[in-house]
């Protein structure tokens, strides 16, 4: 099967498209036209530059730029859950916590699964390794970036529930746990509740992708069912373990609730 | 360790916000009063000595430095009441350790009370069942923040009567917030004043 490439004149009658979308929604004063325009102008730009970078990246293929490029896509990520935080822990431990949780259990599962599941030669072949740490970051960032915002949000709000069941003889642990499993659960509720869907409610965009691209839908489903398990345990891990942390973080050496380690809301 | 051999609560040059070096000894069953204007320090002061926010200081029971347990023993022996408490379940039940009837009949329930949602409690019912929640932990020591300040006459007294049995009889330490000069002079047996960044015997 043969792939129709798409030519440039081709994607400019989907933009008009989008222009359109642009300009009937200033007709109907929705406040999003700008918005729309400089959306899809930085999906040009970004994934143009993307493509670019990975065109190069596959040609070389060696380990030392995709592990930099790799590097790369974590602190963005890590950035990226920390500005999605309402009140976060001070000090660059914010940043500090939701990047060592994404980087172990992100990196470990996509480590497992190039080595163990799809086994390329080399591993780290970079037309598997990228697109694989890609899918698995973008979802592991946002299980993470979910459940800090909420245990930081829940202690921000219910501190002198915290404080009594500690003036009660409680240890934090059991101060905070209802607190602590209720962010876990928030971050794993996205790909479990898509995962329930796949299929039957929505189209993986992946699997879309691959089928477009003239892989038959029976490899298609194949890596798409790999992916969705492997995000669900890249993100799963990662929330359990960014928690975890946060919420150590969140109590000092004397079990003290510590809400002056957070930072207060911004407008 | 579970022995209940009384011990008194000693207070060594603790500083908080305002307050610095107070030097306070509590004897096993005494109640020692504390008053002061609003913003004074008092909750913070019993805060400090609960071990929940940060300040200097040594506190301990008896021979038993703070320091020398982990921070949730030290505060189920010191057990601070805040004068709003809070509750994280649907019913009263859920939040209590060992209860005894003798404490729930002596402020007026019955045993039918652990059984009441939470969020139906009225302010007054709310602090005195906080009172009891706290003793069912068996502290050795007890901290008080205005403990009967949503109370009406009636339950204020048996509050107080409760208070005093359950001081001799297990001979707590007991430091109790107060504003109510006529409390004062019906529970305490010594009255401290917060007069800036110290504490001074009232009278």
């Amino acid at each position: 099967m043969s792939v129709i490439d798409l030519s440039w004149w081709q994607l400019s009658i989907a933009a008009f498209m989008v222009i359109a979308l642009a300009v009937v929604s200033m007709i109907a004063k929705l406040n999003v036209g700008k918005p729309i325009l400089i959306a899809a102008l930085r999906t040009v730009i970004q994934l143009t530059l993307i493509g670019l970078v990975l065109e190069a990246l596959f040609s070389v293929g060696s380990f030392h730029w995709v592990a930099l490029m790799a590097g790369v896509m974590l602190l963005v990520a890590g950035r990226e859950v920390m500005a999605r935080q309402k009140h976060r822990l001070k000090g660059g431990w914010a940043f500090g916590i939701g990047t060592v949780s994404m980087f172990i259990s992100g990196f470990t599962v996509t480590v497992l699964t190039l080595t163990v599941v799809i086994g390329p030669d080399p591993w780290y072949t970079p037309q598997y390794a990228i697109p694989l740490l890609g899918m698995l970051l973008g979802n592991t960032m946002t299980g993470v970036a979910l459940s800090l915002d909420r245990l930081t949000e829940a202690v921000w709000r219910q501190r002198s529930v915290i404080e009594n069941r500690l003036m009660l003889g409680q240890s934090w642990q059991e101060a905070i746990g209802d607190f602590r499993r209720e962010a876990m659960r928030s971050g794993m509720m996205p790909m479990i509740n898509a995962m329930a869907a796949a299929g039957i409610v929505s189209l993986p965009g992946m699997m879309t992708g691959q089928i477009l691209g003239g892989s038959p839908p029976g490899v298609a489903v194949k890596y798409q069912i790999l992916v969705m398990f492997t995000i669900t345990v890249g993100s799963g891990f990662g929330a359990m373990a960014a928690v975890s942390a946060g919420s150590r973080r969140l109590f000092d050496e004397r079990e003290r609730l510590r809400t002056d380690r957070l930072t207060a809301a911004k407008p | 360790m579970e022995h209940q051999s009384p011990e008194s609560l000693v207070i060594k040059a603790l500083s908080i916000g305002e307050l610095k070096d107070v030097d306070l000894t509590i004897s096993p069953g005494e109640i020692v009063c504390l008053s002061g204007e609003s913003g004074s320090g008092k909750s913070r002061l019993l805060r400090a000595i609960a071990d929940l926010e940060v300040h200097q200081g040594q506190v301990c029971l008896g021979e038993r430095a703070r320091e020398s347990m982990a921070a949730h023993d030290w505060r189920r022996w010191v057990m601070l009441v805040p004068a709003e408490s809070q509750w994280w379940g649907d019913t009263v039940g859920e939040h209590v350790c060992h209860i005894k009837e003798e404490d729930l009949e002596a402020l007026g329930f019955s045993r039918a009370v652990l059984g009441w949602q939470v969020s139906r409690l009225s302010s007054g019912e709310k602090q005195r069942l906080a009172a009891i929640r706290a003793l069912s932990c068996q502290p050795k020591a007890l901290l008080l923040d205005e403990p009967t300040a949503n109370l009406d006459d009636d339950n204020t007294a048996k509050f107080e009567a409760w208070v005093l049995k359950k001081a001799q009889e297990q001979q707590m330490p007991i430091l109790w917030v107060a504003h109510d000069e006529a409390q004062i002079q019906r529970v305490g047996h010594r009255h401290f004043k917060i007069r800036g960044d110290h504490l001074e015997v009232a009278k």
